[in-house]
């Protein structure tokens, strides 16, 4: 027994992961010596844990996005070291490998997914003037399923050790036969569990923004970023299916022998490829076009015009939408699918660049004429518009099939991907999260620490990709442990610059601790100057969004506000408003949902079986709850509305 | 408008440079840019004619985004004369920036499509002659050459005829991974129970670094070959040397080098062939059938050292 727990179960034998451990006691120690000290338990639980506001969701969710990129952080930092000079031993490759496999699914799926997610939570329903999401219960679920799948694939690197076949966990490399060890089910059931909240969320925001918009506001009247958010909620609803069928085959494939994807016994390990990248790339585009919408919304208000073109970027959107499903071959041109295929898939791809040029235009023309602010917001999404661009047209050439045989899993392509994502994705989460931050939390965030984190950020994110173009073009492949000597100047450039990032990371974080002590409290609602109607609400956000929902004239709904003099608080127009309870059961049966996976992970049926059970208990009692909510008297709306605006005494 | 267009002369000229300059300087320690054959030839060319483009797309971009945020930032003089809030879009600009990068798309399919179709068919200077047949396996994490033709198997390590077409013939026992030799032109998968064929040829002698570019696990970094282009007579004179004094693969033999992990080069005056096809579907179960329950072992390599085998 305790042989089985020191050998197989608890990762032991290098250093750094005992220090994992360590630190992971002591910051579990501490938080629940925190919360009991200052009582906070029932706090948390109340108000969070149970919670079904979106607003708070939105929080949850962002927090665990920045937790998760501390950890691929941490990842990224310890194989640019490894990488630095050649003949380095900081890393062997067993666990170089489990590193690069974790950093790039903790950065896509736990980090840059919730990210999108909580800024869907946070703005959507204020944007369109809901009081929350259409199915409230269901987004609590989302969350915690989330939660608990981001949990399952972490606790592997201190317990059965992490998964190693990269991120894209081809067959059949992660199969059965080659990768017998439990650590590749991590993999397969943390994303499943995680995948299950996306899909609920992707429904969910579907039918909010469908069916909960103001009173006037037409599809083409929506802010951009719901615009965003809604073709994002289609794709996901599309392409998420597709990953969780293959995860289950694998999952069949590696617990109960059967031959999807094996090596043996006429498997097909060319079709995981397929349906891997059959989610995959519209995955992609689920972490960019909210960062698009992100980023119209921002360069809008901060050149303090309308949206350049809102009607083509609509439309670029979809294009996008619609094109990211017809280009996944280009992930492995090199498989020998032949000439016409290769043809047909480097046409799709490259005529991407044609929504997406229109877009890049369409927000320069956002600033032309305009009046530009360089708040931090503002920042991240200006620096996003060079830097995508060089992204963007490296996408291109490498969309060129037969250049692309060259190109193909060299450096030249881990450069191009961290430019579209980081530039894209996490400059648009930066731009979102410092946008929103006033809304969520009731302060800005400090300007001049911002503006400081993004500096570091911007130049340390070129010092680091930008040579790996040129190394690609040398020869370096990508998930290789060690480098050769000719590669070596780039290499250690490169590393300083990943110094230089996450130290822009770290002030980032920083400032999020330093103005919530010293930043002035928002008195308006309005931090901004803004243009769309989750400005329209007062700051701190009451609980049920708005009091009173306008009508909606255009898709500058408060814009249009402010010229005629008109609130969200009109008394006149008060009535009860209907408002969903909390509930513990989402956090409950996820984390039931949780305790089953991990006896697959162990092939435990001891364990999985009653979990799933327990789950199947939790649906029941879910089905005989009849708690239809409640409602805000209209006093408690009065209130609320006359202390936040100022008119009380 | 005369000043407009000189503007436009320099704005193509300055990518044309910056082409230039890399094809003239740099490009000797960039191996992807600098061929040592057709096809990596092909491909180069392709590579720099897509940058010059891309690049004039980069710096209009980055004039008018400059443009942008200078001529348009809040500043303390400023005043509201070149200001417009209501400026809603601009239907003949928008038509504009669709058209021209569909042109610009236009003008990368051709020669993507055309070289795609040239790069299935040996290279078009050297069609009188038949292409060398060498069948590229691998399994965890070695590289198996065998010359059919000539009946010579290389673990390892390649030779082939300069000026002389060669057919790859690429199957993997195990894990899917993929035949690069960057200065030859691009790479293809080898994968089990299918048969992928690859075009590669050497316009003069020398030695390049040859690798599996796709990762297939902890022995990846390891697992590469070394390619040596010579004359036709001094490769003959290496085949019929290998012929003569190299050992037979036996099947014993070639099946321990099956079991995953690192080895030496050699050579061997008889193929695998006889035993088993990778590249077909019969072979697929060849490496299970032996090692069913070894096949996940992990090579601790440290320290870009060639691991366990360097001390055999």
């Amino acid at each position: 027994m305790w042989d089985f727990i020191w050998n197989d179960f608890l990762v032991t034998g290098e250093p750094i992961i005992y220090g994992a451990m360590a630190s992971i006691v002591l910051a579990t120690v501490g938080i629940v010596f925190v919360l009991t000290y200052f009582k906070l338990w029932k706090w948390l639980w109340d108000e969070y844990l149970t919670t079904v506001d979106h607003k708070k969701i939105g929080i949850m969710y962002i927090i665990a996005a920045l937790a998760m990129l501390f950890r691929g952080g941490v990842d990224a930092l310890m194989m640019r070291t490894q990488l630095a000079l050649p003949n380095m031993n900081f890393l062997n490759s067993v666990h170089y490998n489990e590193i690069f496999t974790t950093h790039g699914t903790v950065m896509i799926l736990f980090m840059a997914m919730p990210f999108i997610i909580g800024l869907m939570n946070v703005a959507v329903p204020l944007q369109i003037g809901a009081r929350d999401v259409a199915f409230p219960f269901l987004n609590a679920f989302s969350f915690w399923t989330f939660f608990f799948g981001a949990m399952l694939f972490n606790i592997s690197f201190v317990i059965g050790g992490s998964p190693s076949a990269g991120w894209t966990s081809y067959v059949p490399m992660a199969g059965p036969e080659l990768s017998p060890e439990i650590n590749q089910n991590y993999y397969l059931l943390g994303l499943q569990l995680s995948g299950i909240g996306t899909l609920a969320t992707g429904i969910n925001f579907l039918v909010t923004i469908l069916r909960m918009r103001a009173p006037g506001m037409t599809l083409m009247k929506m802010p951009i970023f719901t615009w965003s958010a809604l073709i994002t909620s289609i794709i996901i609803i599309f392409a998420f299916p597709i990953l969780t069928i293959a995860l289950a085959l694998m999952t069949l494939d590696r617990i109960f022998g059967t031959h999807f994807f094996t090596l043996a016994g006429e498997g097909m390990p060319m079709m995981w490829a397929n349906l891997f990248w059959l989610w995959g790339h519209p995955e992609v585009y689920i972490v960019i076009l909210p960062a698009f919408g992100v980023f119209s919304e921002v360069i809008s208000t901060f050149a303090r015009k309308q949206l350049f073109g809102y009607k083509a970027m609509v439309y670029a959107m979809c294009v996008i939408a619609g094109l990211s499903f017809i280009v996944w071959v280009h992930h492995f041109f090199t498989m020998g699918a032949g000439a016409g295929v290769n043809s047909l898939f480097s046409i799709t791809t490259m005529l991407i660049a044609v929504p997406t040029g229109i877009k890049i235009f369409n927000w320069l023309g956002t600033m032309y004429k305009g009046r530009i602010r360089f708040n931090v917001p503002m920042l991240w999404a200006l620096a996003f518009i060079p830097n995508f661009t060089i992204g963007g047209v490296t996408g291109v050439m490498l969309g060129m099939a037969s250049a692309d045989y060259q190109y193909h899993n060299t450096y030249f392509l881990i450069a191009h991907f961290h430019y579209v994502l980081i530039a894209g994705t996490l400059f648009g989460m930066f731009a979102g999260l410092t946008y929103w931050y006033p809304k969520m939390f009731g302060h800005k965030m400090n300007e001049k620490l911002g503006k400081i984190s993004f500096w570091f950020t911007v130049i340390g994110f070129n010092i680091t990709f930008l040579p790996q173009f040129f190394l690609g073009l040398m020869g370096m492949p990508r998930r290789t442990y060690t480098i050769e000597p000719e590669w070596m100047p780039l290499n250690l450039l490169s590393t300083a610059g990943a110094f230089v990032l996450a130290a822009g990371f770290v002030i980032f974080t920083f400032n999020i601790y330093y103005s919530a002590r010293y930043e002035p409290r928002e008195k308006t609602g309005d931090a901004w100057d803004g243009r769309s109607l989750e400005w329209a609400t007062t700051t701190p956000v009451p609980h049920y969004n708005f009091a009173t929902v306008p009508y909606v004239n255009s898709h500058e709904a408060y814009w249009d506000m402010k010229e005629t003099g008109a609130t969200t608080y009109d008394e006149s127009k008060l009535e009860p408003i209907h408002m969903p309870s909390y509930k513990g059961l989402p956090i409950i049966m996820s984390a039931i949902m949780f305790i089953a996976s991990f006896g697959l992970v162990w092939h435990w049926f001891w364990l999985a079986i009653p979990g799933l059970l327990g789950v199947i208990i939790c649906m029941v009692i879910r089905s005989f709850d009849f708690d239809e909510g409640y409602h805000v008297p209209i006093e408690e709306i009065k209130r609320t509305e006359e202390q936040a605006r100022g008119r009380k005494e | 408008m005369k000043n407009l267009v000189s503007w436009f002369k320099r704005l193509f000229m300055v990518p044309g440079l910056f082409a230039l300059l890399l094809v003239a300087s740099g490009c000797s320690g960039i191996t992807v840019l600098d061929p040592k054959g057709p096809v990596a030839r092909t491909q180069q060319e392709l590579i720099i004619f897509s940058i010059t483009l891309m690049s004039v797309i980069v710096i209009v971009v980055f004039v008018l985004f400059f443009y942008m945020i200078i001529r348009f930032r809040e500043r303390p003089n400023w005043t509201d004369k070149d200001y417009d809030p209501h400026q809603h879009g601009n239907t003949t600009l928008e038509i504009i920036w669709t058209v021209i990068p569909f042109i610009i798309v236009a003008a990368l399919s051709v020669p993507t499509v055309t070289s795609l179709y040239a790069l299935e068919k040996p290279p078009e200077e050297t069609n009188d002659q038949e292409p060398l047949v060498i069948h590229a396996d691998t399994s965890n994490w070695k590289w198996y050459f065998s010359y059919p033709e000539q009946n010579i198997e290389t673990v390892n390590y390649l030779h082939i005829p300069e000026n002389r077409p060669v057919e790859f013939k690429l199957a993997s026992a195990d894990s899917m991974t993929a035949l690069w030799i960057p200065a030859l032109g691009g790479q293809k998968y080898n994968m089990a129970g299918m048969q992928n064929t690859l075009y590669l040829q050497a316009d003069e002698e020398g030695e390049f670094a040859g690798r599996n570019a796709n990762y297939n696990g902890s022995g990846f970094a390891e697992h590469t070959f070394t390619v040596t282009s010579e004359s036709e007579e001094e490769f003959n004179q290496w085949v019929s040397d290998v012929q003569n004094n190299a050992p037979e693969m036996t099947k014993d033999r070639f099946d321990e080098y099956l079991e995953p992990g690192l080895a030496q080069e050699a050579e061997y005056s008889s193929t695998h062939l006889e035993y088993v096809d990778f590249g077909m579907n019969s072979g697929r179960s060849y490496i299970t059938d032996l090692y069913s329950g070894n096949l996940g072992e992990q090579l601790h390599l440290e320290g870009g050292e060639g691991g366990p085998w360097e001390e055999e």
